[in-house]
């Protein structure tokens, strides 16, 4: 599902990222581990077609991410890839529901509201389809963004420090959804994170090393 | 979920932003609205009301009242002048036909004029019911009066001296309602027609045997203004004349004509009209310069609260930048969100222009003689509604391209 081979990236001429070589088969869920400053971040955003110009070669779903023009980019990563930050970033203007269907909507698929049910049922925010995201707690909130990332299927779910900011209790909640959810549809999963609390539910690692 | 979902969503989340950029730009939109309407309407009147008039011939004095006043019949008569020189005028070669025109008296502040029936013909007057007036004392309402006054045929009244209903009643001589006019949206609907010997009948009353000594002499020629009183009568007065050139030489000679004499005056409609409007112009030209003025703070505060909440936004535009949408996406999102409050606020500034007129014109008497009302559309409104969109678009601009602009990357890596 992802090949990285002899990938670099250059932040400007005399700094330059360079990656470990690894290859995640469908289905796989993986922990990118590594300290702040190694990079997980940029490795994620570059694989997630987040961040372009890059060295080497990124494949995501047999497509090399280079050779997609910008918007045959967006395109991609509307359908085939969920994200999931640290900051849960909610449109904050708009209430649950409507934040779900931006997801579709935005990915260029049709809104199919039976599939926004299931997904709130499954994680337990059948009641707050209607609240503004204002109003929902932070572990709540998290739990949007999942459902967001999930709602269109995606072929693989990245997820960038989900469970940094959130408490042990909202911390497994969250990260058995996440699999759960990437389980269900056979996602690839990549959780960037220096969350030791995950270890234990994530045996695949990659380890990014501070250059 | 459309676009336009999301923007009105945007909108409804910062209310009091969007309620004061709106109400901002739609008090400007609605006082070029106002004065668009007002000015339209009051240039139209005033060139229905003066065509087919080329000069006024009356007393000495402002050329401005003798035209208020003998055509717009809003200011006071300058004074009278002698039926014989008015005659001497009215058959010069140039002239192709002369109104005579007696003024002075009205009944509940709607003017008694005694004219001819030319008069009434030259606004294309036409009855609605009754008659024409033909005896002296006979009169015919135009259609306001008649709404307002509810006199109905043959119903008699006492006239006033002077504009107000305060002037001396002229109870000894009473007028007689023959008919009344359709309405034509002329000055014909606020006034009262009469025959030009009513007004002297009205007026001579102290002055008994003029009457004996006036009956006609067979013999003498008939007055070509007033047939009933011989030509070369020195006795009589009129108020003015109005006159119609026969050729464009008239507009060259006939002024001149006129004020060669020590107690004439020639006035030109034209001329005058335009001479009222350059000078109420100043007026308007203010009010609308700080009209713009409010449409242009309008204008920059959209381009402010577009510019800051945008920066607040930076993380939703990269969040549905990693969700699919494209740069474009972003760019028609921005320009969408400054349209539609523009469009919001100059459609609400339409309606207030047209509601204030309305209004006005139910309030106030004088703008409905007048004959303006809110119930009337032009073209240049399209104009507004389309300059105001294209000034939401202009300031929604910069903030359109640093939405286009958005490094997602950054944005979302820089927590």
């Amino acid at each position: 599902m992802i090949q990285v081979s002899n990938l670099a990236f250059r932040y400007s001429p005399s700094v330059v990222l360079r990656f470990p070589d690894f290859s995640v088969a469908r289905g796989q869920h993986f922990l990118l581990l590594g300290d702040s400053g190694s990079g997980k971040t940029t490795l994620l955003h570059l694989v997630g077609g987040l961040l372009r110009n890059y060295e080497g070669s990124v494949s995501v779903d047999k497509t090399e991410l280079a050779t997609l023009s910008e918007t045959a980019l967006d395109r991609f990563r509307g359908q085939k890839i969920g994200f999931v930050f640290q900051r849960n970033h909610l449109l904050s203007a708009l209430s649950v529901e409507q934040n779900l269907m931006m997801s579709p909507y935005l990915a260029g698929l049709p809104i199919d509201s039976g599939r926004i049910t299931d997904v709130l049922v499954t994680l337990g925010l059948a009641d707050k389809r209607h609240s503004r995201v204002t109003t929902l707690s932070q572990g709540q909130a998290q739990r949007v963004a999942i459902a967001r990332a999930v709602l269109n299927k995606p072929a693989i779910i990245f997820a960038d420090e989900p469970t940094s900011a959130l408490d042990d209790k909202n911390c497994d909640r969250v990260i058995s959804l996440l699999l759960e959810a990437a389980s269900q549809h056979e996602s690839t999963l990549i959780i960037a994170t220096h969350d030791q609390r995950l270890k234990s539910h994530l045996t695949q690692q990659i380890q990014l090393n501070a250059s | 979920m459309t676009l336009f979902t999301l923007v009105w969503n945007y909108l409804k989340a910062r209310p009091l932003n969007t309620a004061i950029n709106i109400i901002l730009l739609s008090l400007g939109i609605a006082v070029v609205t106002i004065l668009l309407l007002f000015n339209t309407q009051l240039e139209q009147k005033i060139t229905d009301n003066a065509r087919g008039i080329d000069l006024v011939v009356g007393a000495k004095g402002s050329p401005l009242q003798l035209i208020l006043c003998n055509i717009f019949h809003v200011d006071f008569p300058t004074g009278n002048i002698n039926l014989k020189e008015a005659e001497k005028i009215a058959r010069n070669r140039l002239v192709k036909r002369a109104i005579p025109m007696a003024l002075g008296d009205s009944y509940q502040t709607y003017r008694i004029v005694g004219t001819s029936r030319d008069y009434a013909d030259l606004y294309k007057g036409e009855l609605a019911q009754g008659d024409w007036w033909d005896q002296p004392l006979d009169v015919t309402l135009g259609a306001n009066v008649q709404s307002l006054t509810q006199l109905k045929i043959g119903d008699t009244f006492a006239s006033s001296h002077g504009l107000t209903t305060t002037g001396d009643d002229h109870k000894d001589h009473l007028y007689k309602v023959k008919g009344v006019l359709k309405k034509n949206n002329t000055v014909l609907d606020n006034i009262i027609l009469t025959a030009v010997e009513s007004i002297w009948e009205v007026h001579e009353h102290a002055d008994t045997t003029a009457h004996a000594h006036e009956t006609r002499d067979s013999l003498a020629m008939p007055s070509r203004l007033v047939p009933s009183v011989a030509a070369n009568d020195s006795v009589k007065e009129v108020t003015s004349l109005l006159l119609q050139y026969r050729s464009p030489m008239g507009a060259i000679q006939l002024p001149r004509i006129v004020n060669a004499q020590s107690s004439l005056q020639a006035a030109s409609p034209a001329f005058e009209t335009a001479r009222l409007f350059s000078i109420l112009g100043v007026g308007a030209d203010i009010i609308m310069a700080f009209a713009y003025v409010l449409i242009v703070i309008s204008g920059l505060s959209i381009f402010i609260a577009l510019y800051n909440s945008l920066k607040e936004r930076r993380y939703d535009m990269a969040i549905m930048r990693s969700m699919g949408a494209t740069r474009t996406k972003l760019f028609v999102s921005v320009l969408l969100e400054g349209g539609l409050l523009t469009f919001m606020g100059s459609a609400i500034g339409l309606l207030l222009g047209h509601g204030v007129l309305m209004l006005l014109n139910a309030l106030v008497e004088e703008t409905q003689k007048a004959g303006i009302g809110g119930m009337v559309f032009y073209s240049q409104e399209w104009i507004i509604l389309g300059g105001s969109l294209l000034l939401g678009l202009v300031c929604a601009l910069i903030p359109a391209i640093q939405a286009y602009r958005t490094d997602i990357s950054k944005v979302l890596a820089s927590n």
